[in-house]
């Protein structure tokens, strides 16, 4: 076909495996490129990215497209076998909505509760569970938010079903328990099992020692803060 | 089509409700509008938006859409053949989304920070503010629109914010048009059409809102308030 497809992104990113998760979903092949985003950014990256200077950045046929949300959509419009967002409007309206809530309340306040102190700790946990009952609400049964296979809403729930999972191991925290959860447990563990996901997944010997290391930066600034 | 039933739960001065007004004015899509009293929202409300229990809902023959920009975007794959305000072309769909999300991120939060604080936090806020003007001036560029030659979704997602530009510029001190003209320049153009100026309130009775606010509320209890909570 002559495509040049490229992701910018990072090994341990939960936001550039859903670019290179997608693309494996449509059978997509591509280049990758390991960003040091901790340390040198690329001339590339800045090129491709100069408003936000992050990863994942999805390089077509020369043009950058950024932001992994807009990323899933420009994908799922280019390559539309394998469909993974609903073609009926409302369905996608809802698709779009439970991403969004992911996005901006699950995930974030989950990775709070992992790295807050003692006496924050509480209240985030809580809160961080109220958004976990109710983005449980959105699997109403079915085998993935997606429903038989895996959807967009799937793609971006794996920065909870797994990269959050790995982090509440390294700090003993049990928020996404199968007795707490056990709806939201079972697809997470559906999801890690899919071959697809599994052989794009950062391994966990690798990903548990980075995140730990993430997490103790996290604390040392909050304390100086 | 013909009995199709819109209902929009809005609240006046935001400026996400008016993207939703400004979508379905740009399409000619006739609507109910139901204005919600903040302090106490209607069965209605809570009960078509269960998880945030914020405005702007649509509710298209009875089902609930929420989220401002999923709304247009909704609007605008509902009724594609009027007025589209997203291209076809996929990387032109993905720019487009890029800068709705780029005004999602910043404007709002930032605008607040200008008429919420002083000092020093507001300095940097301002400085801010205006970079972000500069950046969409320059995704503007020749164009009328962000569209091209007509409204498009940046323009529709951006433009709401246009009614609030005085409220800043008062509190903030600041001339918007002095940094940006361009970026006025395209706002006053939105502003001819009548989907746009019909949807948008005024500029004085926003600053009104806003002086309201404070003088009521004081200045503290405004960053809590749920009137001009993040999502609403």
């Amino acid at each position: 076909m002559g495509e040049e497809v490229k992701v910018f992104g990072y090994w341990a990113s939960p936001y550039s495996y859903r670019a290179e998760l997608a693309l494996k979903l449509k059978g997509v092949s591509y280049e990758y490129i390991n960003e040091d985003i901790f340390g040198n950014k690329s001339d590339l990256l800045l090129k491709y990215n100069p408003v936000h200077k992050k990863v994942p950045v999805l390089l077509h046929n020369g043009k950058p497209i950024v932001e992994s949300v807009v990323i899933l959509e420009y994908i799922e419009e280019t390559w539309k076998h394998n469909p993974y967002l609903p073609q009926d409007p409302y369905d996608k309206a809802t698709a779009r909505f439970w991403i969004k809530f992911i996005d901006e309340k699950c995930f974030p306040t989950l990775w709070l509760a992992a790295w807050s102190s003692e006496n924050e700790r509480e209240k985030v946990t809580n809160e961080a569970c109220e958004y976990m009952k109710t983005l449980e609400s959105a699997l109403n049964g079915k085998k993935f938010f997606g429903g038989e296979t895996i959807g967009m809403v799937d793609i971006v729930a794996s920065s909870v079903g797994y990269f959050i999972r790995v982090t509440q191991e390294i700090m003993g925290l049990n928020l996404l328990s199968a007795d707490k959860f056990p709806q939201l447990f079972q697809w997470s563990e559906d999801f890690a099992n899919c071959s697809i996901v599994k052989e794009s997944l950062p391994p966990r010997d690798k990903l548990l020692p980075f995140v730990k290391g993430l997490i103790a930066k996290y604390q040392q600034d909050n304390a100086k803060a | 089509m013909g009995d199709e039933k819109v209902v929009l739960l809005d609240f006046w001065p935001s400026p996400f409700g008016m993207r939703v007004r400004t979508a379905l004015a740009v399409k000619g899509i006739k609507y109910e509008y139901k204005e919600e009293d903040l302090s106490n929202k209607s069965d209605l409300l809570l009960k078509m938006n269960p998880i945030h229990k914020k405005i702007p809902v649509l509710i298209h023959n009875g089902k609930p859409i929420c989220e401002s920009l999923i709304q247009v975007q909704y609007i605008d794959e509902i009724w594609p053949h009027k007025s589209p305000l997203l291209p076809t072309d996929p990387y032109q769909r993905a720019i487009a989304k890029f800068w709705a999300d780029f005004v999602e991120k910043k404007i709002y939060d930032l605008g607040k920070k200008v008429w919420t604080t002083k000092g020093e936090e507001q300095e940097a806020a301002k400085k801010e503010f205006i970079a972000c003007l500069k950046l969409l001036e320059g995704e503007l560029g020749n164009k009328d629109y962000f569209g091209g030659e007509n409204l498009g979704y940046v323009d529709v997602v951006l433009v709401p914010f246009y009614s609030w530009f005085y409220a800043y510029e008062k509190c903030g001190n600041f001339s918007i048009e002095r940094e940006c003209p361009k970026l006025i320049a395209w706002a006053k153009r939105c502003m001819e059409k009548d989907s746009v100026s019909k949807s948008l309130p005024d500029q004085q009775k926003i600053y009104g809102f806003v002086l309201h606010l404070r003088k009521v509320v004081g200045l503290s209890k405004i960053l809590c308030l749920q009137h001009i909570s993040r999502h609403c």
